[in-house]
């Protein structure tokens, strides 16, 4: 599969028409192009609020996980959130039970999710992440493995994602591991993100996602001195960043030939069909399932109707 | 769910519901917001709604309020919802201006809400402030079963003071003396415990004044559930940004793990 795709042609967009039904993601069968971002969308707390409601109308195709780390992280300190302007500053950590804790007790539940799951593995080194990746690819119950790249290099301390080479080398060790679908999250705090994708696709890749949250603070509001997240800082998400995301999604789509999922402050049909139409495969939806938690449903629902409308051209949807 | 779960949740219906605002009504400094839930479940006390107005919401000065916002459910009778509002930043302005007829997005019921006294204990209620809210509710349902629900709440000044009329006779404590006992809630609460130390303390309010009551009842060996509150994004567990420290070194969510959490749990209450 990886090999047909390495065939194809670079460099341009491809001008296609978009059904905003079912659609083929990695050899991954979706019914609508419609996921949610990793890290925003807790299946298994939100089964305890809603109850099986949640199974029988679950708002995605396909199902991503938190980021999984080799050992459990507990998080970082509170305040996690920062509201803004059109936007979310969140300062989480990627709290999770470790590799262990999520095969043993999150994995069976997240299995009865009505959708395809793709597991989010983050490591400091490349042996973490190939050691996640080979546990993560033991698993049948997974569909895809996406790589959280946005961790800082233990020795430089700059993100891995954020360096093209290293990019390169780690996707590299990790590639032979896995025939599954392998998804490399991109980081939008580089100065050239589509190098990294470039990186991503030389390596062996089968897909990219962006964007990850942008590095950002927020002053305390009554000690201005001080910050006001628990960890200093922070990463901005919601519709402050769709333009930024709309900008890198496009760059990177005109890079690389494989599947782009595209994301950054999508909140109606209308979103997802900008970032179709500049080349994303794939939507994922982030922050808005915090105000509405079925607000993925809604979002795959509008772009159906929009792309019916336009004759099924999303690029005709746009205002111009 | 676990049977304890159960009596402690109901699941709200999957996703955002938009209802109408029937009535609004000042008591004091707080605005009560009637809303008119009719597919709705009856939400068990303790538990909340994540509230925000359909229209004017990411529109306002400097762009805010974009999340919703989370409120304890005040009453629930016959399909109507109330919350218990104070106006204290530009979500609550926006939810304190809305008359009847407009319309409001609502997720919920959430979380785990209070659970019965064991052992024999009799229930004592301990509010602060806009804290009041959830102890209504559940002041209603211990009534309604015939075990006495004696409340002590504490406001700021009069004005505010004025909210202790949503409950059935409280006990009130202002920090000005305009109003009942010149002092803090915990002052009754110590009174309280004296007369009869064989009770199970509910607690929602201020964090300094859960903190107060937590280290009050661990100091007494009295059990407390405490409503915790804190800046959340979602409601249900998806973003992890409501999270407290716990005394196993760990965090839990206060929207799904809580808001009522044991006091036992917690080391002390943050004061964030």
């Amino acid at each position: 599969m990886r090999s047909d795709r390495a065939l194809a042609t670079t460099g341009s967009v491809p001008a296609r028409p978009w059904p905003g039904g079912p659609v083929d993601f990695c050899g991954l069968d979706l019914a609508h192009p419609i996921l949610n971002g990793s890290g925003t969308y807790d299946a298994i707390a939100a089964r305890r609020a809603f109850g099986d409601a949640l199974l029988e109308r679950f708002p995605f195709s396909a199902y991503v996980s938190k980021t999984i780390t080799l050992t459990p992280r507990a998080g970082n300190p509170p305040p996690r959130l920062y509201e803004t302007p059109a936007g979310l500053i969140n300062s989480i950590g990627l709290p999770n039970k470790g590799l262990d804790g999520y095969l043993a007790h999150d994995l069976p539940e997240l299995a009865q999710l009505p959708v395809p799951l793709i597991t989010n593995v983050m490591g400091s080194t490349a042996d973490e992440l190939a050691a996640l990746v080979e546990a993560v690819d033991a698993r049948p119950e997974i569909a895809a493995i996406e790589l959280n790249v946005s961790c800082p290099n233990v020795k430089t301390g700059l993100d891995i994602g954020a360096d093209p080479r290293e990019l390169e080398a780690v996707v590299r060790r990790v590639r032979p591991l896995t025939a599954k679908p392998l998804i490399v999250k991109l980081t939008p705090n580089a100065a050239d993100v589509p190098a990294g994708a470039a990186a991503a696709e030389a390596a062996g890749a089968d897909a990219v996602s962006l964007i990850n949250t942008l590095r950002a603070y927020a002053a305390h509001p009554r000690h201005r001195a001080r910050p006001w997240l628990g960890a200093g800082t922070g990463g901005l998400s919601g519709p402050a960043v769709r333009p930024v995301a709309l900008a890198q999604v496009r760059a990177v789509a005109q890079r690389v030939a494989i599947p782009v999922v595209g994301m950054g402050g999508v909140q109606s049909g209308r979103d997802a069909a900008d970032l179709l139409a500049v080349g994303a495969a794939a939507v994922a939806v982030g922050t808005e399932s915090f105000r509405d938690p079925a607000a993925g449903t809604r979002i795959q629902r509008e772009l159906s109707h929009l792309c019916a409308k336009s004759g099924d051209n999303v690029a005709a949807t746009r205002d111009v | 769910m676990s049977a304890a779960e159960a009596q402690r949740r109901t699941h709200a219906p999957f996703g955002r519901r938009a209802l109408t605002v029937t009535g609004r009504r000042e008591v004091g400094a707080y605005v009560v917001l009637e809303v008119v839930d009719p597919e709705g479940p009856a939400p068990r006390p303790g538990q909340f709604f994540m509230l925000a107005a359909t229209g004017g919401w990411g529109g306002g000065a400097d762009e805010r309020p974009f999340l919703p916002r989370a409120f304890s459910v005040l009453r629930a009778r016959r399909g109507r919802l109330e919350f218990m509002l104070e106006d204290v930043g530009p979500g609550t302005a926006r939810l304190c201006a809305l008359r009847p007829g407009a319309s409001l997005w609502v997720t919920g019921p959430l979380g785990l809400g209070f659970s019965a006294p064991t052992d024999g204990r009799r229930a004592l209620l301990c509010g602060g402030g806009v804290g009041t809210a959830p102890l209504a509710i559940w002041q209603d349902e211990l009534l309604a079963a015939g075990r006495p629900a004696p409340a002590l709440l504490g406001f700021r000044d009069g004005a505010h003071a004025a909210g202790a009329a949503l409950l059935e006779n409280p006990r009130v404590a202002t920090d000005d003396g305009s109003a009942g006992h010149h002092g803090v809630v915990t002052d009754l609460l110590v009174a309280a415990l004296d007369d009869d130390p064989h009770a199970t303390v509910y607690a929602c309010g201020p964090p300094p004044m859960l903190e107060a009551v937590r280290a009050l009842c661990a100091q007494r060996a009295v059990p407390a559930q405490l409503a915790l509150e804190a800046g959340m994004a979602c409601g249900f567990g998806a973003c992890f940004g409501c999270v407290v420290p716990t005394r196993d070194g760990g965090y839990v969510r206060i929207c799904v793990d809580g808001p009522v959490l044991d006091a036992e749990l917690l080391a002390e209450v943050p004061a964030h």
